[in-house]
Order: C-alpha cells, then sequence, then structure tokens
C-alpha cells in the first residue's frame, strides 16, 4: 500500500547563508495492507520528517513515495488533496481545528469531506467520542479548550473516524491514560484487521510490540557525513 | 475534471512599473487558492485582473461558463462581464463599504444582487434575503436595518452573504479578515469553511495573514515584487518552505 523508493530529502535555510542540510538519503521501505510499521530511532533522527514527506507535508529532495498509486513526491497539489481525504490519513500530535467549531463538528468534518451524510457522520463521531471517554457535555465546546489530553483524543478520534486505507499515526498513545491509551490500540487494531496500512511512531515500547509487526529504524537513512 | 479558471501569463504593468508579471495557475472547481506576500507584491492587483476590474496588459483568464464552457474573459465584451460578475462570479472587498450600498437596508443589498438575475417577486426575495442574513448570522430582525448602522464585521458578513446569494462557483475576495477583531474572524473563518464545503465553491483569497490562509486554502502563492515565487499544497508551502522569501516570511511571524 505505501511503498517508498530511494527517497532522499535536504533543507536548504536561504537566510542562514543558504546552508543546506541534508536530512534523509535513500530511504526505501513498504508497507502492505493489513500491516503496521513502527519507526524507531533517537530524537532528531527523522521520523516525523519521513511521515511528514509520506503526507506531503514536506517536498520530497529525490525519489519516490507511493501511496496507493499515487506518487505524493510528484504529484499535483489537487491529487494529494484527494489523497489525504480519500486514502491517507494522518494524527498527528498537536489538534489543529478552527476556533469555535464544536467537538463533534471537528470529529465528523472527515466524513462528511467525503461525501458521507451528517446523520452518518454524527452518528460515527459520537461513537468515536464515546469510546474515547469524552464527556458528552463537552461535545458541543470547541476542543480549544480542553486539557491536552482531551485534546489528543479528539484528534484521535478525528483521525480514525474515516476509514483510511493507509494511516500515519504520530505518537498516539502519548499522554493518555490507561484506559484510553487501551482504546486507542484496540483502534488501531481494527484497523489493522479491516486491511489498513500503517505506520507509526511509538515511543511506549509496550504499545509498539502490541501493534507493530515490523520496526524499522530510520538512522539508516541519516545521510553518512562525508 | 475541467479546470473552473485558467490563468495564463497574466501581466499589468504600471507604465514602467511592474503590478504583476507572467502569473500561471488553473483553478479546479471545489479548490481554494490563497494568494500571499507583503504589501505592494501584486496581489491585489492580479486579484482585480482575475475579477475584470483592472485589463491586464498580456494574458488571458479563461473560465468554464455555465453556458459557452470555456470563454476568455479579457477579450468578452463589456455587458458579458458585467453579467458574469453579477451571476457566477462573486468579489468580497477588503472594505465592506466598497462592496456594500451603504444607503440600502441589510435585506435590499441582498436583495439587489437577485433582482439583477432576474428575481422580482418580493416576498421571495425578502424570504431568500432573511435566509441568507440567518446563514451569515445577522438577526432577521435587522433585515431593514441600513448597513451604515451595522459594526464592521456584520458589514463583512452582509458582503459575503449579498455575494453568495446568487450562488456563485466562483468568489474572489481581498483581505475577507482584515480588521475584524479576532473573534469576528474566527466565526467569519468557519463560515466561509463551510459555505465552501457545502455549495463546492472555489475561491481565489487574497490575504498577508498566514493562519487564515493556512485554515481557508488548499494551495498558496506566494508573490513578491510582482512575481509568483513559490506555489504549491498550502501546508508544503508553510512547513517546508523552498524559495528564500518565503522562508522569511513563514519565520517572521509571531507566535502567539
Amino acid at each position: 500500500m505505501i511503498h517508498i523508493d530511494n527517497l532522499s530529502k535536504s533543507f536548504t535555510l536561504h537566510n542562514q547563508g543558504s546552508a543546506v542540510i541534508p536530512v534523509m538519503a535513500d530511504a526505501n521501505l513498504t508497507v502492505a495492507a493489513g500491516e503496521c510499521l513502527a519507526l524507531t530511532g533517537a530524537s532528531g533522527a527523522g521520523k516525523s520528517t519521513l511521515m511528514r514527506l509520506i503526507y506531503g507535508n514536506y517536498l520530497a529532495a529525490g525519489g519516490r513515495i507511493l501511496v496507493g498509486d499515487v506518487d505524493v513526491a510528484t504529484s499535483e497539489p489537487r491529487d494529494i488533496l484527494q489523497l489525504r481525504r480519500e486514502t491517507l490519513g494522518y494524527v498527528s500530535q498537536f489538534l489543529r481545528v478552527v476556533p469555535r467549531v464544536p467537538t463533534l463538528e471537528v470529529v465528523a468534518e472527515p466524513l462528511l469531506a467525503v461525501g458521507k451524510s451528517p446523520e452518518e457522520a454524527l452518528t460515527r463521531a459520537k461513537m468515536l467520542l464515546g469510546r474515547l471517554n469524552i464527556p458528552e457535555r463537552l461535545w458541543s465546546l470547541s476542543p480549544t479548550t480542553f486539557s491536552g489530553g482531551e485534546q489528543q483524543r479528539v484528534n484521535i478520534a478525528r483521525g480514525f473516524a474515516h476509514n483510511y486505507p493507509a494511516m500515519l499515526l504520530d505518537e498516539p498513545t502519548a499522554s493518555l491514560d490507561p484506559t484510553n491509551r487501551e482504546t486507542v490500540l484496540h483502534l488501531i487494531e481494527e484497523a489493522k484487521a479491516r486491511g489498513a496500512a500503517i505506520i507509526g511512531i511509538f515511543h511506549d515500547a509496550d504499545a509498539r510490540a502490541r501493534v507493530a509487526d515490523r520496526e524499522i529504524d530510520v538512522a539508516q537513512f541519516t545521510p553518512k557525513a562525508a | 475534471m475541467t479546470p473552473l479558471l485558467e490563468v495564463q501569463n497574466i501581466t499589468k504593468r504600471y507604465g514602467s512599473r511592474i503590478g504583476c508579471a507572467e502569473v500561471n495557475f488553473t483553478l479546479y472547481p471545489g479548490e481554494v487558492m490563497g494568494i500571499v506576500g507583503e504589501s505592494g507584491s501584486g496581489k491585489s492587483t492580479l486579484l482585480n485582473c482575475l475579477a475584470g476590474h483592472l485589463p491586464p496588459d498580456e494574458g488571458a483568464v479563461l473560465y468554464d461558463t455555465r453556458a459557452d464552457g470555456m470563454v476568455d474573459t479579457v477579450t468578452m465584451s463589456e455587458p458579458e462581464r458585467r453579467m458574469l460578475s453579477r451571476t457566477d462570479w462573486a468579489f468580497v472587498h477588503q472594505n465592506p463599504r466598497d462592496g456594500l450600498r451603504m444607503g440600502v437596508s441589510a435585506g435590499g443589498n441582498v436583495g439587489e444582487r437577485l433582482m439583477a438575475v432576474g428575481a422580482r417577486h418580493y416576498g421571495n426575495i425578502r424570504d431568500t434575503a432573511t435566509d441568507w442574513l440567518g446563514r451569515v448570522e445577522i438577526a432577521a430582525e435587522r433585515i431593514d436595518d441600513r448597513p451604515s448602522a451595522f459594526s464592521g464585521g456584520m458589514q463583512q458578513r452582509l458582503q459575503i452573504a449579498r455575494n453568495l446569494v446568487t450562488s456563485p462557483r466562483l468568489i474572489f475576495m481581498d483581505e475577507p479578515t482584515g480588521g475584524l477583531d479576532v473573534s469576528v474572524q474566527a466565526r467569519l473563518l468557519d463560515l466561509l469553511r463551510g459555505l465552501v464545503r457545502d455549495l463546492g465553491l472555489s475561491a481565489v483569497i487574497v490575504s498577508h495573514d498566514l493562519a487564515v490562509v493556512r485554515l481557508l486554502a488548499d494551495r498558496l502563492m506566494v508573490m513578491k515584487g510582482g512575481h509568483v515565487v513559490e506555489s504549491g499544497l498550502t501546508d508544503q508551502v508553510l512547513d517546508d518552505p523552498q524559495h528564500g522569501y518565503t522562508q522569511l516570511l513563514v519565520s517572521s511571524v509571531l507566535q502567539v
């Protein structure tokens, strides 16, 4: 489902003496449907960079990133947007929303974007928020005022609202209590069971051991200093 | 899918000075394009050239009209272009006073666009106007008040209602949230996003507020000195800017 060939990435800082910082070279990996790959490596090794490259958030310097049959490295913005809407989900560590929008609508939005009816979208959003123990009295409020853990759970509910065939999870279990952590791991297992290809970053070793089928150390993709 | 708007090589000079030069892009139905850049970079010149308010010196603006398919709006006759900007297009000015009739009631402002496309039944016009005032969160009892009695944020929302009542397919916006306080701005952003999604609108939004374009736009063009220096997916341009000027722009934003 996700296939990466010879991917490389460097940052050029034009305003700081045009410094070129190579951060990734010759990265190769494949994730099949129904499989979960965990990215490991020390902080700064390039785990999040790799995720952002796959999501099209960073522009690849070279190589191919195939998600389904779309090459994220070379596609037009509109093809990447369609990919993000229908195929590729991303649960980041931070919730970014329009202020004032109720939590329920934040969670239902990805479903509305793929053309689901409002009733169906809201039913699923309520189910997910319920499972993630967000109290019902908060559903009509904007998540911008929630605690860190609550925002994280709203973010997860939103990420799992649509059944994406491919998902990127950036520390989905960070800052969660044991009950909610368990729910999130269940959601990941359910996504795998329905055939989603998942790439995740898990600092929590137990969680990683439980949901990941394979691990890959991104340090091997770091360019060697010449 | 066929593009809704195809901009080819648009150039506008003010004497020897460049307004905007060699701008090319294609907008598809349902897409929102943001244009950012410092003041004087040619954003508004470009927007006015696209919307037919300024004649460009070179280039073509092809628009997929409902009746005749792709037509160049630059060479189109004036009455045809005016018809287009009353029906299929909308233009939201930075200052609502430029887009509203200040001496006519709120309902009249919305109704005028309807009458321009042939609506004549007073009751229906008033009902539609009431409905649209509700959608932009203006109380129905204010329908007979003049915009001069409205706050700046309400005027801006009224301008949006007036523009959207004829169900345009393409909306041009020049700093739609400029000069509004942040709570009104958030409300307006939420409103615009909902309208874009529910009505399948395409939009070209000029703004210098990167947070606004991040929330509203799918794609971004960065302008400097009349030229487009970078374009791409909004979050990619903002999170991984390639051009030196974009890097400067992104790194200059104050953190709240």
